[in-house]
C-alpha cells in the first residue's frame, strides 16, 4: 500500500489531477517558450534534411546488433560457451538502450528526407523499446509543448521527490516491461489508460489496439519458442534485451532533465546540453545536445553540434561529461528526497538573453507536497 | 464580401520557402514552392498554436516548427500525426512582380 506522500506525487504529476488544470490557469500549458534567435538563412541550413548520414548510422546500429547478436547466438548454441555472454551483453545495449534514441528521432521525422524510412525505423525501435508507437508519439509530443510542467508533460521520469526504488529498478526494466505489459494487454482489450486519453485523439486509438496485439502476438510466439526448444535464446534475443540491456537507456536519459526546473518556460532552465564522447554520441544519436534539441526540435540530430555553435552564448556552459552532469544530478535528486522546492539553477553566460520568467509560478520549484512538508 | 490584399513582394520569399503576412490582427504563410508557385495558408498550425512561417518547406510540403507535424501547403491537407485537422488555404496570384492573398 502506497504512502500518503507517494499518493500525493502521483496526484501531482498526474495529467488528470488538479495540477493540470493549475498549469492551464497559470498559462504554462501551451505556453511561449523561450528560444535563441538564429537567422532564418542559418535556421534552414541547419533544418535540411538528408537521408545519408542516418541511413550510413542506420546501417550501421542494425549491422552490429545482427553481428552481436548472431555470433552470441552462434557461441552458445553450437560451443555452450559463456563467451557469448558478452556478445549479448553488447546485443541488448544496442537493443534494449540505444532503440530509444532511435525511435526519438524517427518518431520526430527530422533524421531521414524519405519519410518511409523514419516511419519503419519509428515502428521497429517503437517494439524494441516496447512503447506503442502512437500513444507515445502523443506523449512525447506533449511532452515538447508542456516540458516539465507538472500534470501537463506525461514523460517526467524524476519526480519531487524523487521514487528512488523505482529508478534504480528501471536499470533493469523492472518497471518499466511490466508496465508495458500491462499496457500492451490493456490497449489490445481496446482501452486507454486516463492520462493517455487526455492526449491520444479519439481517432488515432484504433491504431493503438491494432498494434498492441501484434507486438502481443510477436512476444508470444518468443515464448513459445522458449517454451517448445527448452531455451532462454529466443527471450534473450526478442524483448530480454529490454531487461539486460536497458541500463544504459537509463544513463543516458537522466541526463536531460532530472533535478532540474519545473514549470517553467525556459529549456535553458529545465534541460541539461552534456557533452559525451563519440561512441556515446553515436550510441545516444546526439541527444546529449538536449537543450538545442528542445529549442528547436526541427533540426535533425547529426546538424544539432552545429546549432550548439549557434546558441551556446545564450546558455549556461555545458557540462564537459557524463560525470560532470552526474556530480549534479545525484545530489540534486537526494536533496530534493527533502526539499522538493530545490532544483538545479545555473548561472547563463555573461551577455545571454534572461531567462524566460513571466510570472511568479515559473520560477522552476515545485510546490512542496503538503504531506512532506509536515513530516 | 472576399479582397485581394498585396502580402509581399513575389522577390520577398526565396524558393522553397514561408514568410509571415499579418492583415487585420490575423496570421498568414505565404509560400514560394521550387517551382516558383506562390500559396497562402493559415499562419498557424492546426495542432497548437505555432507560426508555420518559421517551418521548413519542402517541396510541396510546411513542417511545423514545434512538433513537426506537416501539411500539404498547396491543399491545405494535414499529412498525419500529430496534425489531423487540414489548414485553410486562400488564393494567391502574382501581377506585377506583388503577390496578393484573397482574404474574406
Amino acid at each position: 500500500m502506497s504512502s500518503p506522500v507517494a499518493r500525493e506525487r502521483l496526484e501531482r504529476y498526474s495529467l488528470t489531477g488538479p495540477e493540470n488544470q493549475a498549469a492551464v490557469d497559470a498559462g504554462l500549458a501551451g505556453g511561449a517558450w523561450f528560444r535563441s534567435a538564429v537567422p532564418r538563412k542559418r535556421m534552414k541550413e541547419l533544418m535540411r534534411r538528408s537521408d545519408y548520414p542516418a541511413v550510413r548510422d542506420t546501417i550501421i546500429w542494425l549491422g552490429l546488433i545482427l553481428a552481436f547478436g548472431g555470433l552470441g547466438s552462434a557461441l552458445w548454441i553450437v560451443w555452450h560457451s559463456w563467451w557469448a555472454v558478452p556478445f549479448f551483453l553488447a546485443y541488448g545495449v544496442l537493443y534494449g538502450s540505444t532503440a530509444d534514441s532511435r525511435w526519438h528521432e524517427s518518431g520526430h521525422g527530422t533524421a531521414f528526407k524519405s519519410r518511409w524510412i523514419a516511419e519503419s525505423l519509428y515502428e521497429l525501435s517503437s517494439f524494441m523499446i516496447m512503447r506503442d508507437p502512437t500513444t507515445w508519439r502523443w506523449s512525447h509530443t506533449r511532452h515538447h509543448t508542456d516540458t516539465l510542467v507538472v500534470g501537463r508533460d506525461p514523460e517526467i521520469a524524476v519526480m519531487r521527490p524523487a521514487r528512488l526504488a523505482k529508478l534504480l529498478a528501471n536499470y533493469f526494466g523492472l518497471v518499466d516491461v511490466p508496465v508495458a505489459f500491462s499496457l500492451m494487454f490493456r490497449h489490445a482489450a481496446g482501452r486507454l489508460t486516463a492520462d493517455e486519453a487526455d492526449y491520444v485523439p479519439e481517432s488515432e486509438r484504433p491504431r493503438v489496439y491494432r498494434t498492441a496485439r501484434v507486438h502481443l502476438a510477436v512476444y508470444a510466439v518468443a515464448i513459445g519458442l522458449a517454451i517448445g526448444l527448452g531455451s532462454w535464446l529466443p527471450v534473450v534475443l526478442i524483448g530480454g534485451p529490454r531487461i539486460y540491456g536497458g541500463f544504459m537507456l537509463q544513463v543516458y536519459g537522466f541526463t536531460q532533465h532530472a533535478g532540474m526546473g519545473e514549470n517553467v518556460l525556459d529549456h535553458r532552465l529545465n534541460t541539461r546540453t552534456v557533452k559525451m564522447c563519440r561512441l556515446n554520441r553515436f550510441l545516444y544519436w546526439n541527444m546529449n545536445y538536449h537543450v538545442e534539441h528542445h529549442m528547436f526540435p526541427m533540426v535533425p540530430y547529426y546538424r544539432l553540434p552545429e546549432l550548439h555553435e549557434e546558441i551556446k552564448h545564450d546558455c549556461a556552459p555545458v557540462y564537459p561529461s557524463l560525470w560532470a552532469a552526474y556530480k549534479e544530478i545525484v545530489p540534486a535528486v537526494l536533496r530534493q528526497l527533502r526539499d522538493q522546492e530545490y532544483y538545479v539553477r545555473r548561472e547563463l553566460l555573461p551577455g545571454a538573453a534572461p531567462f524566460n520568467e513571466p510570472t511568479p509560478l515559473n520560477d522552476g520549484r515545485a510546490r512542496p507536497l503538503p504531506a512532506a512538508t509536515a513530516a | 464580401m472576399s479582397q485581394w490584399i498585396a502580402a509581399c513582394e513575389a522577390d520577398d520569399i526565396d524558393p522553397e520557402d514561408v514568410i509571415p503576412f499579418e492583415h487585420d490582427g490575423n496570421d498568414y504563410a505565404i509560400y514560394r514552392s521550387p517551382d516558383d508557385a506562390y500559396f497562402a495558408t493559415d499562419g498557424h498550425c492546426t495542432h497548437e498554436k505555432t507560426l508555420l512561417c518559421d517551418g521548413l518547406v519542402m517541396g510541396g510540403v510546411i513542417e511545423c516548427p514545434k512538433h513537426n507535424g506537416r501539411f500539404d501547403y498547396t491543399s491545405g491537407k494535414a499529412l498525419g500525426a500529430p496534425v489531423l485537422v487540414d489548414v485553410r488555404t486562400y488564393p494567391v496570384k502574382v501581377m506585377d512582380d506583388t503577390v496578393y492573398i484573397e482574404l474574406p
